[in-house]
């Protein structure tokens, strides 16, 4: 998790770009073709999202067709196990799974980049602190935690984005440290502290807009790895009962036999728009890392790549 | 001189702790020190130019750093206008900042990336709260970056620093210190980083600056013919400690410490057909965690004696006709 990640500045000067913060974010899109798809993923979903009420089909709380109707002419999708249209459940399902992966992302981000910033920049006691509460939350399995902490609280939303908001700061918290440890040490930074400078105004002006890219492409992994974490949660039945979300879309119709009846569109459209959309997270998320970061370019194992594989199913996190 | 000295050092000592393995520290191996500045002295007038000279790991920066209170000093004292900055707290230590500015080598580490020049030379007045409105601010921009050479200012306001040359970098960071107005700069290796090209115009900007006003510079350089041009007086630093000081041209004509004559007799002569033979010193400089007895430089000294690993010699002024104000810390001087 130490791999020196090169700053912006950098990345940019060398591909002889202006060394301007959004520079960097118009020369990423510009140079990686994943970036636009992955990006391209994100908006479609979230604006799906906005306008879902006013675009979908059909009511998501009263019965239009069969049970278990499968798809046709007029239900794109086929129906539930209520005889509620899946198209419409889907487009509305993703506000609340969106809004989760997006709050619980903040709050990891605050948190994550809160104790990346103050360990970094100020190492000694702070930083050992910090570090071991890191540590100790890092090697904890996050999904059997949240599934003790989301049960003891009780389910509900709010919960959710806090559960999963407070385990999933620690590894942007370890790479932000690495990257300020870095950045302090720079005579900039130096010098602005013999000017007299306090160490709020340093960390303010010159360190957190140094890290922000960096900030940025870790929020969009987490993001994809918040939406998985709740869809998972609702499918273990710790989502509250009385909102719609993609994992509580899984749920039912695992609940309610949607298996043995057949009734593939109950579920394969549902795991099909969580996978979009995480793979979307990752595209645009792994290629802004990529660009701070030229030394991933060429290995195909990053330190990422490798923590993620086994959370989107292959690992003892999988379900 | 009977005003008090713009700043005076006196037995300036600052040791870094060595790291320890953790099997070290578990079976108590004594801890250790590098003693990075040992006892140095001197003093610098207003309107002075000291150069601190030396080669790479004597102690030169240390001084530098801890002087700006960016290390901490083991025991001694720094006065600036009289003033101890030993032992202040960081507090009390900000208001002073202001009379002390410090130019780094690297210009092109020292300006950071995302600030335009307007906004990294009006930085330290927003740090102090000085300057008053924004166009009051600008004015002041303006002022210290033509004072720095950098006309006319407003062509320079608002680039970033990629877009300027490693000479405009270090005349923007000069600007930046003189816009506090300070008593002191200290300019550690200011033009060693810079093309030769543009190495003489900072050089002779810093001084005229210190001509102009009544600031004090402490120049750190390795180049002594550097600081014989332009520095009033010299001190030659080896291992932590001043082994020579003294007016300018006195030092460089008439060298006293052996080491001293060393470092000189490899400086090239302005006509390349003629040759001086180089003083190679034996051996490399001895690890600043055990300083060798006696005079710290006898184990490369060419013309030491028995007594020399006995006597830790003090800066005096030497048996031969010098200026002035010319010491060395030489038994045999």
């Amino acid at each position: 998790m130490t791999l020196p990640l090169q700053d912006p500045q950098l990345a940019v000067d060398a591909e002889g770009q202006p060394s301007t913060r959004s520079g960097f974010f118009r020369t990423v899109l510009r140079e990686r073709k994943a970036a636009v798809v992955g990006l391209s993923i994100i908006g479609f979903f979230v604006v799906l999202s906005i306008v879902a009420p006013y675009i979908s089909p059909y009511s998501i709380t009263q019965q239009t067709c069969a049970v278990y109707a499968p798809p046709s002419g007029v239900h794109w999708l086929g129906c539930d196990d209520g005889g509620i249209d899946m198209l419409s459940l889907l487009m509305q399902g993703g506000r609340i799974s969106l809004v989760v992966g997006f709050a619980a992302t903040l709050v990891a981000m605050i948190i994550g980049g809160g104790v990346g910033i103050l360990s970094g920049y100020f190492s000694g006691w702070i930083d050992v602190g910090l570090m071991r509460i890191t540590d100790y939350l890092l090697v904890i399995p996050d999904l059997v935690l949240m599934i003790v902490i989301a049960d003891v609280w009780g389910a509900s939303l709010f919960h959710v984005i806090i559960v999963i908001g407070i385990l999933e700061w620690t590894s942007t918290a370890r790479i932000i440290r690495a990257q300020v440890m870095s950045v302090r040490e720079r005579v900039y930074v130096k010098r602005t502290r013999a000017m007299g400078a306090s160490n709020a105004r340093i960390i303010w002006k010159h360190i957190l807009p140094q890290v922000g890219p960096l900030l940025i492409a870790n929020t969009v992994l987490t993001i994809a790895i918040a939406i998985y974490l709740e869809t998972a949660l609702a499918f273990l039945g710790l989502e509250d009962p009385t909102v719609t979300t993609w994992g509580t879309i899984l749920e039912n119709a695992f609940q309610r036999t949607a298996i043995s009846s057949g009734a593939w569109w109950a579920i394969v459209p549902a795991g099909l728009v969580i996978a979009a959309v995480i793979v979307g997270c990752f595209l645009f998320g792994q290629a802004v890392e990529d660009a701070l970061n030229p030394r991933l370019k060429a290995a195909n194992l990053s330190v990422r790549r490798w923590r993620l594989r086994p959370l989107v199913g292959r690992g003892p996190d999988a379900i | 001189m009977s005003e008090t000295p713009l700043l005076e050092v006196d037995r300036l000592v600052t040791r870094y702790p060595v790291r320890r393995s953790l099997t070290g520290r578990l079976a108590r191996e004594p801890r250790l020190w590098v003693h990075a500045v040992d006892g140095v002295s001197f003093s610098l007038a207003r309107g002075e130019m000291l150069a601190l000279v030396g080669e790479s790991g004597c102690g030169k920066t240390s001084t530098a750093q801890t002087i700006l209170r960016m290390v901490d000093s083991t025991s001694g004292s720094i006065r600036l206008n009289g003033t101890d900055l030993t032992g202040l707290s960081a507090q009390r230590m900000r208001p002073l900042r202001r009379k002390l500015q410090m130019i780094y080598q690297d210009p092109y580490e020292s300006l950071d990336p995302r600030f335009r020049v307007q906004e990294a030379v009006a930085e330290p007045m927003l740090v102090h709260g000085i300057g008053g409105s924004r166009a009051e601010r600008r004015d002041l921009v303006i002022d210290a970056l033509e004072r720095a050479g950098l006309a006319p200012a407003e062509q320079f306001l608002e680039r970033y620093p990629h877009e300027l040359s490693g000479g405009q970098r270090q005349r923007v960071t000069i600007a930046a210190a003189l816009v506090l107005g300070p008593d002191l700069l200290l300019a550690d290796e200011p033009v060693s980083m810079l093309d030769v090209s543009v190495r003489a115009g900072v050089l002779s900007l810093l001084d005229g600056l210190r001509r102009d006003g009544d600031m004090g510079i402490l120049m750190i350089t390795h180049d002594l013919s550097t600081a014989a041009h332009f520095a009033d007086r010299i001190a030659v630093m080896y291992l932590g400690r001043i082994v020579e000081q003294g007016p300018a041209q006195d030092v460089v004509r008439n060298p006293q410490h052996p080491y001293t004559r060393a470092l000189l007799s490899v400086v090239p002569h302005r006509d390349p057909r003629k040759r001086s033979t180089p003083q190679i010193l034996q051996g490399e400089t001895p690890n600043p965690v055990d300083v060798p007895p006696g005079c710290r430089f006898h184990p490369r000294c060419p013309i030491a004696e028995a007594g020399c690993s006995r006597e830790d010699p003090v800066l005096r002024p030497p048996a031969a006709v010098v200026a002035a104000g010319h010491e060395a810390a030489c038994l045999l001087a």
